[in-house]
This record gives C-alpha cells, structure tokens and sequence, in this order.
C-alpha cells in the first residue's frame, strides 16, 4: 500500500542542538501508528514538523502524493492533517460548540458533518453552550479532538491526550479512537501510558535522543535492545 | 435630533450630531482588530489623520466632491493598514501596539515635512456656506458621518457573525492552535486591518471641513486615539454594539463637561471611566449586562 504520510530523512535543528537527526516514518491510509520515547526524545518536535508548527531543517515531509514541508500549518489541515496539542489550547472565549465550529468552517465539510454531531459522538452535547474553562480535564481533552476532527482529518495525530487521566477515562479516549480509526483515519498516537499504545497500536516508533531506533509490530519493538536500554538504562 | 436642529436653527446639534458619529465610527474600526482578533492599536491617529491629510491634498488639487475624498482616504489608510499589517503582525501582543504607535508618530512626521499640505504650519480648508441639498454644510457633514458610522457598525456586526468573524476570534483566543485547525491567521488578520484602517481613514476624510482648518497636531491628536481605545473598553468589546454604546456615552459625557465644566477635563474624565471599567467590569457595559441576565 503506498503510504498517506511519508516523512524522509527529517533533521530539525535548534542552532547547535539537533533534536531530530534523519528521522523517517510512514504511515498507510487508515493505520495505527504508536510513537513513544523517553522524554525530550523529539516526539512532539516530530508532531510540529509533520503539522507545520516548526520548518524543517532537512528532509522531505508528503502527504499523500504532495510535497507538505514548506506548507503552512491552515494548509496542511486543509489537506487533511489534523493534530490535538500535548496540552488543550482550547479557544477560550468561543463556547464549546464555536470552538467546534472554527475547524469545521475552515477546514472541514460543514455540509457532510455538523457541530451537534461531533459533539454527540463525544459526549459533550450537554456542554455545547459552556465554555471551555468550565470543562473537566477529560471533557478538556475530547474536546481538543473533538475539533481535530472537525477539520476532518485523513491523518490524526494526538499528542499525549490522555496524560493525567483516570484507567476508565484512558479506556474511554482509546474506544474514541478505534472509533474514529473504524471510519478510516489513519492515527499517530504519541504516548507515555503503554498500556494503551500497545492496545491502540499495529505498529509502534520508537524515538531516542532524536534518532529513530525501531520501528516494528509492537511485541517486536518492546523487546527491542535499544528500547530497553532507553527506557530502564543499562 | 435632525428636527432639533432644524427646529432650533442652531448648527451646534449638528456639531455634536458629528462628533458622536465619528466615534462610533472610529471604535468600531478599531474593535474589528483590537475586540474581534485580540491586536490592540494606539495607532489610530495615523489612520484617521492619512483619510484627513489624503481629502486636504486632493481638496486642494482638485476640488473633489466629498464622497470621493471619503473614498480616497479609506483607501489610503487601507494601503497603510495592509503595509503595516505585512510588516508588524508577526509581532504578537504588546510588540505588536508599540509598532502602531511608531507608525503614528512617524506618520506625523511625514505629514509635518509635507509642504502641500501646509506642513507644519497647518491647512486652511473653506467650508462651502451650504450642503448639496440645501441646509448647512455642517448638516451635511454630520449625514455622511452618520451613514458612514451605520455603514460600519452593519460591516462589524456582519463580520462578527460570520465565517471571519469566528476565525478572527480564534486568532483572538489562540493564534497557534487557530493556525492548526486551518484558519488562515496571516490572511485574517491582514483583512481585519485593512478594514480597520479603511474605516478610520474614512471617518478622518471630512474632518478637515468640520474642523476648517487642519494642521498635525489636531489630526494627530492623542485624545482621539485615547477615545477610541477607550470606547469599545468601556462599552464591551468584542461585540458590535460594544464600541456604539461605549462612543455615544462617552462623546455625550466629554461634551457636557466641555459645556459645563471646562474642556481640558474631557480627557480626565476618559482616563477615570477608564480605570474605573477596567477595574470593575474588564468586559465592559455588554459583559455587565451578559453577567447579570445570566448570574454564574
């Protein structure tokens, strides 16, 4: 299958720290990619060169056929590529339905889908005249992908979206997902609770001080040497 | 008011008729870009004084009717708002507001070097006797500040609900994340300015024939943009009928102590109300009234 993601030989500099060195990954249409990593490895450096946050040094990030790296960050979500922020950044002053709406006008098809429905599906359309300071830390976080999918994404990736939360909360986020991945978004999750990347994931990347050292089925990954030594020390 | 004026056969009703419409139309220039995306502008006097210094420069050479004068200094100043907006709005929050005040003060220096336009010295401009349909040229004035201000507030309250206006408040609320989720913030706020400025420069094109004669300071003067700032904070901005209610308070208010007390208390009283919104009621008179039909 040719790959809806492509990114070759990533490097990203901050001056004189290199914090992605030839970082390359794809990702199929519909897939669910894990991303872990210790901390400070690169992962959400890697989610802003993807989304366009940060410009790349070198390398080549695609997204389907098209060349997306020197693309603005509106443009690449127009195309398709939505992401969630490792910590909500919620429109604070819109009510929680306006900060639906926003994506769903500017990116999404506001014909084909409507805010009600997405905020039905996730569970939030009580909450739909709030606004986002009255919301719970989960409902803070469905709401953040609530709007990521608004945009309607072909790739989504969610970063870190459910630090802090409880094990039914977590079970409830992961069901959202293989929800939304059922209808065939192709799912990058970044994440430190392994127990839901490896529930969640058919193939996990693993990230180390910048450098890609595996890449695999995630059974294969977790045992992989250079993933120990990373994560437990020698 | 306009059976007052013709009642009373005074032309002061329509003095002030003007001065109120003028600031309605200035504050909500200025809410498109400080209220409805979050960039506050203490340049406003640049604006206002481009549309006053564009109508003394083509009055001159040509004797335009106003209309046309008004559409000249729209578009300038809208020119200059979409120069400046290019060069400062990658600058965020407070980088952003000194730029514009830079742009003002080295707006008025170029308009105090420009001969044509009577420089330093300032321009006498002649105020016809009579408007085009008869009755006082000053009535006149006062009825195209007054279409213009209702034009603007009908702009405002359009681009409030619309597509852009959401986009504009996404910016307001976080650029960034608007930036992810496909509004095209650059372009957005391009647009904002150039409205803003448009609008100003608009509402600055007839102040020459209301004024009579015209030299920087005037044009330039800090209590407009004070005012301006002002008016949408204290009537609620981020809304459309914020700026209205906020520039028809406070012009009623500066032109009552003008008449009753003296006029160099104008801008004490404005630098009181000001404090004293931003104090108590940061949201102004609308988020007062929103808070109290619907108690938290």
């Amino acid at each position: 299958m040719s790959a809806l993601l492509e990114v070759a030989h990533v490097t990203k500099r901050f001056g004189g720290f290199t914090a992605l060195s030839d970082v390359s990954l794809h990702v199929a249409p519909g897939e669910r990619v894990g991303l872990i990593g210790p901390n400070g490895s690169g992962k959400s450096t890697l989610v802003n060169c993807i989304s366009g946050t940060l410009t790349i040094s070198e390398g080549s990030v695609s997204l389907g056929a098209q060349r997306i790296d020197g693309l603005a960050p509106h443009t690449r979500t127009r195309l398709g590529l939505a992401r969630s922020f490792q910590l909500p950044r919620p429109f604070g002053g819109l009510s929680v339905a306006d900060n639906v709406r926003v994506p769903l006008l500017y990116a999404g098809r506001p014909g084909r889908h409507d805010v009600k429905a997405i905020l039905a599906m996730l569970g939030l359309a009580d909450k739909a005249a709030r606004l986002p300071l009255e919301l719970t830390q989960i409902e803070m976080r469905k709401l953040e992908m609530a709007r990521a999918m608004a945009a309607y994404p072909t790739l989504l990736i969610v970063d870190e979206v459910m630090a802090g939360l409880s094990h039914a909360e977590v079970d409830d986020i992961l069901a959202l997902l293989l929800r939304l991945n059922g209808e065939g978004v192709a799912i990058i999750m970044i994440e430190h609770i392994m127990r839901a990347v490896m529930a969640f994931s058919q193939r996990l990347v693993c990230l180390v001080a910048g450098q890609k050292v595996a890449d695999g089925p995630p059974d294969e990954v977790t045992r992989n040497p250079d993933v120990l030594k990373a994560y437990l020390g020698e | 008011m306009w059976l007052a004026g013709r009642l009373v056969a005074n032309e002061y009703v329509f003095f002030v008729g003007y001065a109120v419409a003028q600031y309605v139309l200035l504050a909500t220039a200025w809410n498109v870009l400080g209220g409805y995306t979050g960039y506050v502008n203490f340049g406003t006097a640049a604006f206002f004084a481009i549309g006053a210094y564009v109508s003394v420069a083509l009055h001159k050479f040509a004797a335009l009717p106003l209309p046309l004068l008004v559409l000249a200094g729209g578009g300038a100043a809208g020119l200059v708002g979409l120069a400046m907006g290019y060069l400062t709005l990658k600058l965020r929050g407070v980088f952003f507001s000194i730029a514009t005040l830079a742009l003002a003060i080295v707006t008025q220096a170029c308009v105090t070097n420009w001969g044509y336009v009577g420089g330093s010295s300032g321009a006498y401009v002649i105020r016809p006797r009579v408007g085009p349909w008869g009755g006082s040229y000053v009535e006149y004035l006062f009825y195209v500040m007054l279409l213009m201000a209702v034009a603007a507030v009908a702009i405002a309250r359009t681009v409030e609900r619309s597509r852009l206006g959401y986009g504009l408040a996404a910016i307001r609320d976080d650029e960034l994340a608007a930036e992810a989720y496909g509004v095209p913030t650059l372009r957005l706020k391009l647009l904002a300015t150039v409205i803003s400025g448009t609008l100003m420069g608009m509402a600055g094109a007839p102040l020459p024939f209301y004024v009579a004669y015209l030299d920087p300071p005037s044009a330039f003067n800090l209590a407009t943009a004070v005012n301006t700032i002002a008016m949408p904070l204290i009537g609620g901005s981020g809304t459309w009928i914020g700026p209205v209610i906020g520039a028809v308070l406070l012009t009623g208010v500066q032109e009552a102590a003008m008449v009753t007390i003296s006029s160099a208390a104008n801008l004490l009283i404005v630098g009181l109300l000001m404090v004293g919104f931003i104090t108590l009621a940061p949201r102004g008179i609308v988020g007062l009234a929103r808070s109290r039909r619907r108690p938290a």
